[in-house]
């Protein structure tokens, strides 16, 4: 075991990539020369040259649409869009283009590619810098969508990802970087669509992905001081989503919350709460619950945008409020 | 009108006009079947525009790649997909060159290098451009004919992709065909530059030429031309031919908006006509040659369209099929 960060351990999915494969070649803006806007390709464009890191135009579109066609031609390209915010400006090719191509050509066509991307708010950006979007495009056939919380998942995931012939968005919460974790040093893979139970428990299960995982494993200690027991199960892939690893904790704890960033208005929370109501009725003790962002754009100043996103405490409360625990 | 036929023997002269005839009688039969409603959803016909797959898709090598648009039926016959597979995909059976699933717009075979008709214009651009840096990366040296409409240079995905190629030195030969009609809209009517596109081709330094689209010939030679250069390794080119489509935009388009008068003096310069005019003025193409291949086109064409009718439809477990990739 080695005590690596999530950057590092991002890095090092990279670079056993691009020393084992010689159609992968990242590209992406900025990842050459100023290694990354989150420093997570620092001293590749030495080490591999240009174009195997392949700095690009600003121009989503156009260069997520490169990528397409690179992996099409036999590539395995990564890309890295600065941040998923961003993303919204190759819509067309994400969701129009590489998420439909296999299935219009019969199984013709096949893409193995990853987006790489920075995700997540916290970090007073302002509004346009703070988004997370994910939840839309796991709402799409074709597409893979995955967030790792911590080093050990970022490794493992990661690897899947780029191992995959399918286009893959891996996305990174900006304030996960620094957090640090143990790595195996033997090699290991995490399937994609397999979700962890990152804390047992017998009361309630609280159903989170990214960063607010942490934000859950905070409430779930505050609360095993006041003798509640709480459950932390961990997404990390929104698609393909592991129903069975969801359902079985409810089975067993009977209270469900679901704890997303992003706004609550139509967020991936709906799909996971409906999904418990249609499998676990039954064993159901009370509602599902949602804790999300405020259904505001995110403000840039510190107490406002603190404001907006769950904490420990609003989980606290929701599962005092909603089950009286 | 008479045309050049440069470079072009007899059995050249004779295969080239037999592919345009193909390309008009399948599309001809296309809408009637689609009045029929044995086609369904969209229908976007290359009536009038043959001389441009016919010229500029045979001279391609057989592991170049081909990118193109949802009015993708002729460039489709011209790379040689079985029209048996084409009208079979139009009708929505399983043996359709995209099983069924991906209809009229999104004509696939990999096999042959075809890599899909693209219905959301522009969309097609960057991907081109990503096939050619495949073939860069790799070192090999392949071409993309990239086709696509007037209404697509004012896409975003245009302009990111021609600077792409050229910032990238990518091996794309740009083929816009410019039949002056974005829908409905005249493209003097949406581009700023005016009508003649190929000049924006010259804000990213890609060698770009302006060729008439109506004559096989030319749009044949210039094309050999340009991919020569493309292959040198260069860059892309980018051309531009004026063509004109004699049906609406789609099988929904009444065509409103433009004069008959118009269309019939683009019908006067018709691709097929003129051509086997010189090609006969010149010797290279009989009396007794154009009732032959009218004779076989017509055979090719039903033959496909039995082919379709009694093909099967996608099996219902196929719905779920190549959603992902193993």
């Amino acid at each position: 075991m080695t005590e690596i960060t999530l950057r590092d351990a991002v890095s090092k999915g990279l670079r056993e990539a691009l020393d084992r494969d010689d159609s992968v070649f990242l590209m992406g803006e900025d990842i050459g020369a100023y290694a990354g806007a989150y420093v997570v390709t620092k001293g590749f464009f030495d080490e591999y040259g240009p174009e195997r890191i392949r700095d690009t135009p600003i121009s989503e579109s156009g260069v997520v649409g490169a990528a397409i066609g690179a992996a099409m031609g036999g590539m395995r390209p990564i890309v890295e869009i600065m941040t998923v915010n961003f993303m919204l400006l190759a819509m067309d090719q994400i969701v129009n283009h590489a998420a439909k191509l296999r299935y219009m050509s019969n199984g013709q066509i096949t893409i193995p590619m990853v987006i790489r991307t920075v995700t997540g708010g916290g970090a007073s950006l302002g509004a346009t810098h703070s988004q997370m979007f994910e939840g839309w495009f796991a709402s799409v056939p074709g597409l893979k969508v995955v967030l790792p919380s911590d080093p050990y998942d970022a490794l493992g995931l990661l690897r899947s990802c780029i191992s995959d012939n399918n286009p893959v968005i891996f996305s990174e919460h900006a304030l996960l970087y620094n957090i640090t974790g143990d790595v195996p040093d033997e090699e290991y893979t995490i399937p994609l669509g397999k979700a962890s139970v990152k804390r047992e428990g017998a009361d309630v299960t609280i159903i989170a992905y990214s960063r607010m995982v942490h934000v859950a494993l905070e409430a779930a200690g505050a609360l095993s001081t006041k003798g509640v027991s709480v459950e932390v199960v961990d997404l990390r892939t929104l698609r393909p989503l592991d129903v069975d690893t969801i359902i079985e904790s409810v089975k067993k704890t009977g209270r469900a919350v679901v704890v997303e960033e992003t706004w609550k208005t139509g967020g991936f929370a709906g799909e996971i709460v409906s999904t418990i109501q249609e499998r676990s009725f039954d064993y159901l003790d009370g509602p599902v619950l949602r804790v999300g962002g405020i259904d505001v754009p995110t403000p840039y100043s510190e107490d406002l945008e603190a404001a907006v996103m769950p904490t420990p405490e609003r989980i606290i409360d929701a599962i005092d409020n909603g089950f009286g625990l | 009108m008479s045309l050049s036929t440069k470079n072009m023997d007899a059995e050249l002269a004779a295969k080239l006009f037999e592919l345009m005839c193909l390309i008009r009688r399948f599309e001809e039969e296309s809408a009637r079947l689609y009045m029929l409603g044995k086609i369904k959803g969209f229908l976007h016909l290359y009536i009038g525009e043959e001389a441009v797959a016919a010229g500029a898709i045979p001279p391609l090598r057989e592991d170049d790649y081909i990118v193109t648009h949802y009015r993708d039926h002729g460039h489709a016959l011209a790379r040689g997909l079985k029209p048996n597979a084409i009208m079979a995909e139009l009708m929505g059976k399983e043996t359709g060159c995209s099983g069924g699933k991906g209809g009229s717009m999104h004509l696939f075979d990999t096999e042959k290098g075809f890599m899909g008709g693209y219905a959301i214009v522009g969309g097609q651009l960057p991907i081109a451009t990503g096939l050619a840096l495949a073939i860069k990366q790799r070192g090999q040296d392949q071409v993309v004919a990239c086709f696509f409409g007037d209404g697509a240079v004012n896409e975003g995905e245009f302009h990111e992709a021609l600077n792409l190629a050229a910032l990238w030195k990518l091996p794309v030969l740009f083929f816009l065909e410019n039949n002056l009609y974005g829908m409905g809209t005249h493209v003097e009517r949406s581009r700023a530059g005016g009508k003649d596109i190929f000049d924006a081709a010259s804000a990213y330094k890609i060698p770009a030429k302006q060729i008439n689209g109506m004559d096989l010939s030319e749009v044949r030679e210039t094309t050999i031309d340009a991919l020569n250069r493309v292959r040198s390794g260069d860059g892309p080119v980018f051309l531009e031919a004026i063509c004109y489509r004699f049906r609406g935009h789609s099988m929904a388009d009444p065509s409103a908006y433009r004069k008959s008068t118009e269309v019939d003096e683009w019908r006067d310069k018709d691709p097929l006509e003129s051509f086997k005019q010189t090609a006969s003025q010149q010797g290279l193409l009989s009396a007794e040659d154009v009732l032959r291949i009218s004779d076989s086109v017509e055979k090719t064409v039903k033959e496909a369209i039995l082919f379709g009718e009694e093909s099967a439809r996608p099996p219902a477990e196929s719905l779920y099929e190549h959603v992902y990739a193993e």
